[in-house]
């Protein structure tokens, strides 16, 4: 089992360009905790939009990456976005779902790949280039890698511990959060 | 109704998506916009986006928007609420989002279960902010999409079109 911030601090090391959009709830606190960052768009509701942020940014930028950090709860809730994504094929685009198997801002009730749903199988049944579980933390200089270099579509399955994190709140102002992201990317 | 300005009136909308620099569609196929679709899938500086539901275009209007691109949502009125929660992404971060409704449920309607949607898109568009404006005529889509479109991208806000199903025309069955 892979420790959530650990894995999250690691994976946006040295980070360069890397676009990030971040899902509402732990994948927002587990990106701020691992040093903000101009280029995260932080959610904090839409739940469900985070994997369609990813394509409309890729789509306008093609010359750049652009990684999801989502949770599972997220990516069930847009499962038919996997199937959107698979039909545009993206080069550029990763979806980074943090995978505990529950749905930690309500209760840790237990969700759906707790309960047997395979987002790598559907990852794969709707044309993703790569689909991947990655359970240790060896693997994450290969999802990295991945976010940087890999072709796209690509989505990554990281099984998380599910123990509690200290949250790390940034802001929660949209328009800030908006500005901010436009203005380092057309810096 | 003049037969020729009845067929040109998704090619008006067409030739606003051009003026103001659309480059992204995303829609759920649709009867009402079939020619409209056809339009931007035959652009080559146009990304059309086949949707599985309405709301993912919301996310794929905000993703446009950081990017720097301008991006339009075609949908049916049962697609306004597919999108209800997603609404509050346009809301809490202003961005601009143009959406072209073809209306079902109001007008000539022969499948009731196309009606408690269709009568209350324009007031669930109003209560999520957004600016509403009903086209009933043919010669008037040019001029109100037109208006439309610099709301939108002019202005950061949310601004609907809603296309009325008289103006569109009964369903046709073809079996």
């Amino acid at each position: 089992m892979i420790e959530r911030r650990a894995f999250v601090k690691q994976l946006l090391v040295d980070r360069g360009g890397l676009l990030v959009v971040c899902g509402l709830g732990s994948p927002t606190y587990d990106a701020a905790a691992a040093g903000d960052h101009p280029l995260n768009f932080y959610l904090w509701g839409a739940m469900g939009g985070a994997a369609m942020i990813g394509l409309g940014l890729a789509l306008a930028r093609p010359e750049r990456r652009v990684a999801v950090l989502t949770g599972d709860g997220e990516a069930l809730m847009g499962l038919g976005s996997l199937a959107t994504i698979g039909v545009k094929q993206p080069k550029n685009l990763s979806i980074v779902v943090l995978d505990n198997g529950h749905y930690g801002e309500t209760g840790m009730q237990a969700s759906h790949t707790k309960g047997g749903a395979d987002l790598v199988g559907v990852a794969k049944a709707c044309a993703f280039r790569e689909a991947l579980e990655v359970s240790d933390m060896n693997s994450v200089a290969r999802s990295r890698d991945l976010l940087h270099r890999g072709q796209g579509p690509i989505l990554i399955d990281a099984k998380i511990s599910s123990e509690d994190t200290p949250r790390v709140l940034p802001t929660r102002d949209g328009h800030a959060i908006k500005l901010r992201f436009m203005q380092a990317l057309n810096a | 109704m003049d037969d020729q300005t009845n067929i040109r009136w998704p090619d008006a909308i067409f030739d606003h998506f051009k003026r103001v620099g659309v480059r992204q569609v995303g829609y759920v196929p649709d009867a009402g916009h079939s020619r409209l679709i056809k339009l931007c899938i035959e652009d080559a500086d146009i990304a059309d986006v086949v949707l599985t539901t309405e709301e993912e275009g919301i996310g794929l209007v905000a993703g446009a928007h950081l990017g720097g691109q301008r991006a339009a949502l075609l949908m049916q009125s049962s697609g306004v609420g597919n999108c209800i929660n997603m609404f509050s992404l346009i809301k809490n971060c202003g961005f601009p989002c143009l959406v072209l409704v073809t209306m079902r449920g109001e007008f000539d309607e022969f499948n009731p279960w196309q009606v408690p949607m269709g009568t209350i898109t324009e007031p669930a568009l109003k209560l999520a902010d957004f600016l509403t404006y009903r086209v009933e005529q043919p010669e008037d889509v040019d001029e109100v999409v037109g208006a439309a479109c610099d709301m939108a991208f002019d202005g950061n806000l949310a601004a609907a079109v809603l296309l009325s199903q008289r103006l569109i025309g009964r369903k046709r069955w073809t079996k």
